[in-house]
């Protein structure tokens, strides 16, 4: 099996993280992994995104081009890779911040109002782990949520090891928004 | 050692590190910057030494002297950087000083772009800078492979006394994959009696030089760094073969576009189309010999390259064929990356005699 | 029978290629004498240029590298940097040092590399065949300026030594010119005094030497040697341009 995944949203939201988190934590899980960065001369404020791959083969061209999902934060990002899903793939919208609906009827849309639900659990920044946990929670994913708490707990420094419950909760939420 | 997730660049600068490397000399450039960066913060840690040059033909020059006075030491770059350190690798060449230099490319011409490319094939393979010399270029196609080649070319570069050049791309560079640093088997090494220490008197006093201004002279020193140049195409040409048994196509192409021809083939094969990959691990030297062996085969119908340029690799590829069998192209440049679909329509416009 | 002069063991046996009046080989000998007296030989690493001292490794008895033209300073760093416990000095002409490598002296002074460098001024380059230097005079004619140097057109003469002097991390810079014996001894002062400087740490040391190039110049030596004490110096003044605590 193999999960080809976008990310993408503006550079700020934790696109990155995100990405290298879900890849560290399919890492863990014993799996074959890539994570490839768009990079640009905008150090803040731009659009980002980026690929993960997560598979039991050896990864080849780490560019995802059909994507088995992708996870948009903003809207320049849903139209950006809006087409570029696979029929019967996955699309996460970041309801938040983006006012249209999908126009694909071949996919499963999911609208999650991720910034609300990061407001409510009392930090913005988390939206990107609200929007993981829902992805974690519906794409049969590889990865499990307890790999992506592991992953944190070693990407983050030991000085910032508090962030792990309030991320916890965010992925946990992201899931039963899913399954509400 | 457990595996551990990390970006191309970072990897080659902690590959360096394991490998002995206690010296790093560069100037900024994207898109390798993590590379100094890491190197900055790690070597003070191991008792190395760390310097931004004030320009690349600086940085090159201070490889020279570090290298000359015996440590190991590196640089890396990107290409339009690696232009001006042509000048300087063509007398660490010359001098025949061992060194790591690290390109991760991008497109060009001129400032050209920052997207991964491999533009710079000609100018790592076929000599950038003046004069009669090659370096060893290691082709890497993933993280680990870029980490395991690194710690090979440092032992390459002192074993022969030659400058190794690894030429990753911008993707390579940037892009995360698990890595794992094993415990590696050392070469053995020849001492560095030849190196700049201060001169007691206990060997020849030690000068690093590539000036001969004798005609004769150099011509002797070139044909002995050429003899050299034999050994290292003997021992040490690397080269994978993958699905090449029974495939109609052979793909040829190295980096990140090798990884790109895998998941082509993985595509054709389900139209029933058998396509192998010859993927140079050593650009130079070039494995010319596993070429001229699946020529003769009958399965094999014709050789593409892919590059991320407009046709470079190809012409070696076009020279080991050697009219046997048809050599076709296919590339994107300037940053493009080619589309493993785009790919498999040139197979099949190859299949179809339509090219 | 006594010993009252002989060759220094900073030096090689090999005969100077200079032409005859050139005052290479007279700073040359300055060097290799400092070293003895410093009882350094044997823990100096000397840089060589591109130039007329191109052939510098040959000459110095200890270990030695030859630059690319003008990057002797960056040679310099990368070996000091691997071996900080060793002497390591450049040797330079006006061409290499002004000129081409301008930027890699002026960011090794800056930077406060522990080096000496020896910068031979003597306003043309000598190995090309006369072209005009960054330190040529004005109205100075050379093969590229055969008009004589114009300010106009060709910039005016630049003074390296007072330019690195404001430079924080430069801890010795003096002018010294070779056209008499009294000079010569002040010479060799100045370059005690830097490789002293260097061997304690202080910061870069810079020695500029006025010399001279009758062939170039299309003197004889006792006239070229009036032409840097007339000439040079008026518009170069020796003496101490910046020395550290």
């Amino acid at each position: 099996m193999t999960e080809q995944i976008i990310m993408a949203g503006f550079g700020g939201q934790g696109v990155m993280s995100m990405g290298q988190l879900l890849a560290y934590a399919g890492m863990l899980e014993g799996k074959n992994v890539s994570w490839l960065p768009s990079y640009g001369p905008e150090m803040r404020g731009g659009t980002a995104n980026c690929c993960v791959i997560i598979s039991d083969d050896m990864v080849g061209s780490p560019i995802v081009t059909q994507a088995t999902a992708v996870i948009a934060l903003n809207k320049p990002s849903l139209d950006k890779f809006e087409d570029t899903v696979v029929p019967g793939g996955l699309l996460f919208i970041n309801s938040s911040l983006v006012d249209r609906k999908s126009v694909r009827d071949d996919i499963q849309v999911y609208y999650i109002p991720a910034n609300e639900e990061a407001d409510r659990l009392g930090n913005s920044k988390v939206a990107n782990s609200v929007m993981l946990g829902a992805y974690l929670a519906r794409a049969g994913s590889s990865v499990t949520p307890e790999s992506v708490i592991e992953a944190l707990k070693k990407v983050l420094g030991s000085s910032k090891q508090d962030l792990i419950p309030l991320n916890e909760k965010a992925l946990k939420r992201g899931a039963e928004l899913i399954n509400e | 050692m457990s595996k551990v997730l990390m970006k191309g660049n970072e990897a080659i600068a902690e590959a360096a590190i394991q490998a002995g490397c206690r010296y790093f000399f560069g100037y900024p450039i994207t898109p390798q910057n993590e590379i100094p960066a890491y190197m900055a913060k790690r070597l003070p840690m191991v008792g190395g030494c760390f310097l931004q040059a004030e320009s690349e033909v600086a940085a090159i020059n201070m490889v020279y002297g570090a290298a000359g006075a015996g440590a190991r030491v590196m640089t890396s770059s990107s290409s339009p950087g690696i232009s001006l350190k042509q000048e300087g690798i063509s007398y660490i060449a010359g001098a025949e000083l061992p060194c790591l230099i690290v390109n991760i490319v991008r497109g060009g011409p001129g400032l050209g772009g920052i997207q991964p490319a491999q533009s710079d094939y000609f100018q790592a393979v076929k000599g950038g800078g003046h004069g009669d010399y090659h370096l060893i270029v290691l082709a890497p196609s993933t993280i680990q492979e870029m980490v395991d080649l690194v710690q090979e070319g440092f032992d390459i570069a002192d074993q022969y006394r030659n400058p190794v050049m690894i030429l990753g791309d911008g993707m390579l560079g940037q892009m995360m994959e698990p890595v794992e640093f094993k415990e590696r088997k050392p070469r053995q090494l020849p001492p560095k009696d030849w190196a700049t220490t201060g001169w007691k008197g206990d060997r020849p006093r030690a000068v690093i030089n590539s000036l001969f201004i004798d005609p004769q002279v150099l011509e002797e020193h070139v044909q002995r760094i050429y003899k050299k140049y034999e050994a290292i195409k003997a021992n040490e040409t690397k080269v994978e073969c993958y699905n090449c048994e029974d495939a109609e196509i052979i793909v040829s192409a190295y980096g990140t576009t090798a990884r790109i021809v895998r998941s082509v083939i993985e595509l054709a094969a389900k139209e029933g189309i058998k396509v192998g990959l010859i993927r140079p691990i050593t650009l130079w030297p070039f494995p010319a010999d596993t070429f001229s062996s699946w020529v003769e085969r009958d399965h094999v119908k014709a050789f593409l390259t892919v590059e991320m340029s407009m046709g470079q690799m190809v012409e070696d590829v076009t020279l080991s064929v050697g009219g046997r069998k048809p050599s076709y192209f296919y590339g994107r440049t300037g940053g493009m990356v080619p589309n493993p679909f785009d790919i498999l329509d040139e197979i099949k416009k190859i299949r179809g005699g339509n090219r | 029978m006594a010993i009252v002069f002989k060759k220094p063991e900073s030096l090689t046996d090999n005969p100077f290629h200079y032409c005859p009046g050139c005052t290479h080989g007279i700073v040359h000998r300055l060097i290799a004498e400092v070293m003895d007296e410093l009882n350094i030989r044997q823990d100096t690493i000397g840089v060589a240029p591109v130039g007329c001292a191109v052939f510098a490794y040959d000459y110095f008895n200890c270990d030695m590298q030859e630059a690319a033209h003008g990057r002797a300073p960056a040679v310099a760093t990368g070996i000091k940097r691997v071996h900080p416990d060793k002497v390591v000095f450049t040797y330079q002409g006006d061409g290499d040092l002004a000129s081409i490598g301008a930027a890699e002296i002026v960011h090794a002074a800056n930077r406060g590399e522990k080096i000496t460098t020896i910068f031979i001024n003597n306003a043309i380059y000598g190995m090309t065949g006369g072209q005009m230097a960054p330190t040529t005079l004005l109205g100075q004619v050379t093969v590229t300026s055969p008009y004589g140097r114009q300010a106009e057109t060709e910039g005016y003469p630049i003074r390296m030594s007072e330019m690195l002097a404001t430079l924080a991390g430069v801890a010795y810079i003096e002018r010294v010119s070779v056209h008499d014996i009294k000079h010569i001894n002040q010479a060799k002062k100045a370059i005690r005094k830097a490789f002293e400087y260097q061997i304690a740490g202080k910061g870069f040391t810079m020695v500029e030497v006025l010399s001279t190039c009758p062939t170039n110049w299309g003197m004889t030596p006792v006239e070229s040697l009036e032409w840097v004490k007339d000439r040079m110096i008026p518009y170069y003044p020796l003496g101490v341009k910046k020395e550290a605590e």
